[in-house]
């Protein structure tokens, strides 16, 4: 293998030099506690306090509304169940999509066996969320709307804005997953009337292990971890404060080049798209065409299966993922393909390709080079294409 | 997470393909779980496996499970090809990773479902050989509509 190809950058991304520079210091200089009193933990202290801010700008929020966590998972966990504890007394219904994340999904199942009422609202075959859906779901006892920013698998941006006003407008609270969309597409907390966000550090160039939620004032939601009166006493546990400074670093570089890098990947996803579809026959892209995460492409071949196409992109270099039953640990495909209405022989043959600033026109077109005989060799031995084949009278 | 064997097999798979007027064929799994696999069987007068090919549709433990499926049953008998389990199938592979046992087990049903054709288009009994249970030939999914 002479070459590695990444195009996995929405599991996770390699971090910039930069941050990695920032970090460093906080490791073995700066390394004071940035709860203790003495001058020598300052240096820590403003790091964060930095980061902070930079964080907080990205979204149009203000510094104290920003809550540093360990990662998505733990926001978007934080972001149901405390507002689930905290808003009781007011219902117990929760709203969400049938395409969230798991950390979503599993957080609402683990919500409905503590007695709270689930509605997951359906999208369209583009993985829209239905609007219509969504708000004629909300009833007197509902406390909160959860949607996502955009789709981590088929890349969909949600219509934030109209589902904030629809929030408001009912009073509700909206939380939005923002983990794939954060500091890659524009997101205004008070324009889009977002209530909490999730975030994290690894999708956008910065290091592993920690997080942001975002909290507007007046949202009473409490502690999740308990044990120590860091992060205004809502969250608790000494500052990860080389990662805090990762994430401030990654997102002031993120936010500083969104507008040249959505530009140039969105380029290049468009002919990554558009030779896929006219050069091999039977697939398809998953997700909305225009609304959609410039980085992100997502397809399903018919009469293949997903985890035999990314062995052998892997053997070419290549890093993908797929939605397909092997790839998951379970029988099923993925729950989002499932939710945009594709049946399950074709969800098993997903693809996606999440593309960076650093991922060039050679290899995109290398990738869909060697996609093309992947796919050919492996319906060359699919009983299900030889069925079709039979079927339509030869090829 | 595979073997070498798994991935040898998975890389140059052994026996891909059709055989024309086979003695026996039986497709076994469903498109729905993301594992087909269908085997051809070429069976000679004396009731020894000639040739062996198969197709199919799954991940990569699915392909290495038919192509080692196939090696195993070709020279055999019938009854010889009868005792190729699932747990012979995986350790001519060295193993497979636990969530994908279930590809070895139908690599065991594919041969049976081959079999089982073989005994109903010569009208013979085969001792020790269940009607297969998840022959899905006949089910036809058209799931062109959604393109």
């Amino acid at each position: 293998m002479s070459k590695m190809i990444y195009l996995d950058n929405a599991a996770t991304t390699q971090v910039y030099p930069e941050v990695v520079d920032t970090m460093l210091p906080y490791f073995t200089e700066h390394y004071g506690n940035p709860s203790a009193i003495y001058s020598f933990a300052g240096e820590a202290e403003k790091a964060v306090a930095k980061a902070r801010e930079t964080i907080a700008s990205a979204i149009g929020a203000k510094s104290d509304e920003i809550y540093f966590t360990g990662g998505g998972s733990e926001s978007d966990n934080w972001a149901l169940k405390a507002t689930a504890e905290a808003y009781a007394s007011k219902g117990k219904h929760i709203i969400t999509t049938a395409i969230e994340h798991h950390a979503i999904l599993h957080t609402a199942q683990w919500l409905e066996k503590q007695g709270f009422e689930v509605t997951y609202v359906g999208v369209d075959e583009n993985g829209t969320v239905k609007l219509d859906e969504l708000e004629a779901a909300i009833r007197p006892d509902t406390i909160l709307i959860s949607v996502m920013a955009a789709n981590n698998e088929i890349g969909t941006i949600q219509p934030l804005k109209e589902i904030g006003a629809i929030a408001r407008k009912h009073g509700v609270l909206f939380h939005t997953d923002a983990v794939q969309a954060f500091a890659h597409i524009p997101i205004n907390v008070d324009d889009m009337n977002i209530d909490m966000l999730s975030a994290s550090g690894h999708k956008i160039g910065g290091p592993k292990g920690i997080g942001v939620m975002y909290i507007r004032k007046g949202v009473k939601i409490l502690s999740f971890i308990h044990g120590g009166a860091q992060e205004r006493h809502r969250r608790a546990g000494t500052h990860n404060v080389p990662g805090i400074v990762g994430m401030g670093k990654a997102t002031e570089i993120a936010v500083r080049d969104m507008e040249k890098n959505n530009e140039y990947e969105t380029t290049l996803r468009d002919h990554l798209i558009e030779r896929v579809l006219t050069e091999i026959p039977y697939s398809r892209l998953n997700g909305e065409r225009e609304k959609r995460l410039p980085n992100n492409a997502n397809f399903c071949f018919r009469f293949i299966e997903g985890e035999s196409m990314l062995i052998l992109l892997d053997q070419a270099g290549i890093c993908a993922s797929s939605g397909s039953a092997c790839t998951s640990g379970s029988l099923d495909p993925s729950h989002v393909l499932l939710a945009i209405g594709l049946p399950h022989e074709i969800a098993h043959g997903s693809l996606r390709l999440t593309l960076s600033e650093k991922t060039t026109l050679e290899d995109i077109d290398y990738t869909v080079d060697t996609l093309k005989a992947i796919i050919e060799r492996l319906r060359g031995m699919s009983p299900l294409y030889e069925d079709f084949v039979r079927k339509n009278g030869g090829k | 997470m595979y073997s070498e064997k798994v991935m040898d097999h998975f890389n140059n798979p052994r026996n891909v393909g059709e055989i024309e007027n086979p003695s026996g064929v039986g497709t076994v799994g469903n498109a729905k779980c993301g594992d087909i696999m269908r085997m051809y069987l070429d069976i000679d007068d004396n009731g020894i496996i000639q040739e062996a090919k198969f197709k199919t549709f799954g991940c990569g433990a699915a392909v290495a499970t038919s192509s080692m499926a196939t090696e195993l049953v070709k020279g055999k008998t019938i009854q010889e090809a009868l005792q190729v389990t699932n747990k012979a199938v995986m350790e001519a592979l060295d193993g497979l990773p636990p969530v994908k046992v279930h590809c070895s087990l139908l690599a065991e049903e594919a041969i049976h479902a081959a079999l089982w054709d073989y005994a109903q288009k010569n009208n013979i009994e085969i001792e020790g050989l269940e009607p297969p249970v998840n022959d899905i030939s006949e089910k036809e999914e058209s799931p062109e509509e959604s393109y």
